[in-house]
């Protein structure tokens, strides 16, 4: 219990959390994804808990490298990382943060009507689907009937 | 007569059979990666395939430990032989072409929905969780894998003929989807997993639909062939599949990129 001084603030951890970037879309971070769904401190040890955006999503491991190597940088030594399936990871959780970045990045963020509101490059609302996936398993692929450029839609699910 | 299969071991089965459908189907889906007619179909089936094959880190993951000897969802996929296989034939049969790919990949996704979504009330959790997250892919491949049959079927007259043959040939692997066995009872009577036969009915439903849409002929007969799900007899097919797939693992043991 002598160590309980060092043990830096939950919300302190969601800070730093906070700037590590989704290495897929590094314009928004971890948090901003929605994925961090638990961070406990669990006696010497913290818990953070993990949930997966698609179950074969190639970044998974990176992510939990990511946050492993942010928090041990920033002096945590007792670290444990938990996949959590349940609930489902949602678009839902996504910050209105994150949104607003993905959508100056060229993406269209998610939208319940289950399309893009809008061009993300021209704000045109003249948008086509080109294909239900896109450059990854969260992406779609449509395109602008307006200023012609493709892009990506991240799909609500 | 054989001994009666005890609840653990037919967990462990059942569980197989999820985990081998999308590993081989995810494999199968796989060999399109850089083959498919158009870019945009190319993405579509290799994340498609993604999918699959992250679903089956959950199913075998869960096998692995249900099965208590430390063996990973890795060693499931790369270490068993042939004969311990038990999904479906159906997903083993080869893509043909992209047409029969795309029949074989909406006449699973049709069953695969349907299933996780009874699945989500299982008894055990932890198939309740797997359920709930994948069956969130399954209804967008389902989408795209009907969108496409419809396109295609009710397309061209080379389309339509080639979507026929396709359900021609996948039909008499219809049938195993629904067969029940020994397992299936345990399943049911712990509440884990329900009956297949009492998915026929939603089934048929769905499919009649979605091939009337696409102006195509359901065959009549409903003989089907069986075999995979059992592990008493798989086609010659993926014992192929599983030489390319299994290679390196059993090349040089162990290692890992």
């Amino acid at each position: 219990m002598s160590q309980l001084h060092n043990k830096p603030s939950v919300d302190q951890i969601w800070e730093w959390l906070d700037a590590v970037p989704d290495p897929e879309i590094p314009v928004i971070s971890l948090v901003d994804l929605g994925i961090i769904r638990g961070v406990e401190w669990i006696d010497d040890t913290l818990t953070v808990s993990v949930t997966p955006t698609y179950s074969g999503c190639p970044a998974t491991s990176i992510i939990n490298l990511d946050i492993d190597t942010a928090l041990r940088d920033h002096g945590i030594e007792h670290l444990e990382l938990k996949t959590q399936i349940s609930p489902a990871w949602t678009t839902d959780w996504m910050s209105d943060k994150g949104r607003a970045k993905l959508e100056d990045y060229g993406i269209a963020p998610p939208q319940p009507a289950g399309g893009p509101e809008r061009c993300p490059n021209c704000r045109s609302t003249n948008v086509t689907k080109v294909s239900q996936f896109g450059s990854t398993p969260c992406k779609a692929h449509w395109r602008c009937q307006d200023c012609l450029e493709p892009f990506d839609y991240f799909k609500c699910i | 007569m054989s001994t009666p299969i005890t609840r653990d071991e037919a967990f462990l089965q059942f569980l197989l059979r999820m985990g081998d459908n999308t590993l081989i189907l995810g494999h199968r889906v796989s060999e399109w990666c850089g083959h498919s007619p158009v870019l945009e179909e190319d993405i579509a089936l290799a994340n498609t395939a993604l999918d699959l094959i992250g679903q089956t880190q959950f199913w075998l993951g869960l096998a692995g430990e249900v099965q208590g000897n430390g063996q990973s969802a890795d060693d499931l996929a790369f270490l068993r032989d042939v004969w311990d296989f038990r999904n479906i034939l159906l997903v083993e049969v080869p893509n043909g072409d992209f047409g029969r790919t795309l029949m074989r990949q909406f006449l699973f996704d049709a069953w695969h929905a349907i299933q996780l979504g009874r699945l989500m009330t299982s008894s055990d959790t932890r198939v309740a969780a797997i359920a709930e997250k994948t069956s969130k892919e399954v209804a967008y491949h389902l989408e795209r894998s009907a969108d496409t049959v419809v396109g295609l079927g009710d397309g061209t007259e080379e389309s339509h003929r080639r979507m026929q043959e396709a359900l021609d040939y996948l039909w008499p692997y219809v049938g195993e989807m629904f067969q029940s066995d020994a397992v299936d009872a345990e399943m049911v009577a712990a509440g884990i997993a329900p009956d297949p036969a009492s998915l026929r009915g939603e089934y048929d439903a769905l499919i009649e639909r979605i091939l009337a849409d696409a102006t195509l002929t359901i065959p009549d007969s409903r003989f089907g062939h069986r075999g995979g799900r059992t592990g008493k007899m798989h086609t010659e097919h993926l014992g192929h599949l599983l030489t390319q797939m299994q290679w390196l693992q059993r090349a040089y043991p162990g290692s890992n990129w």
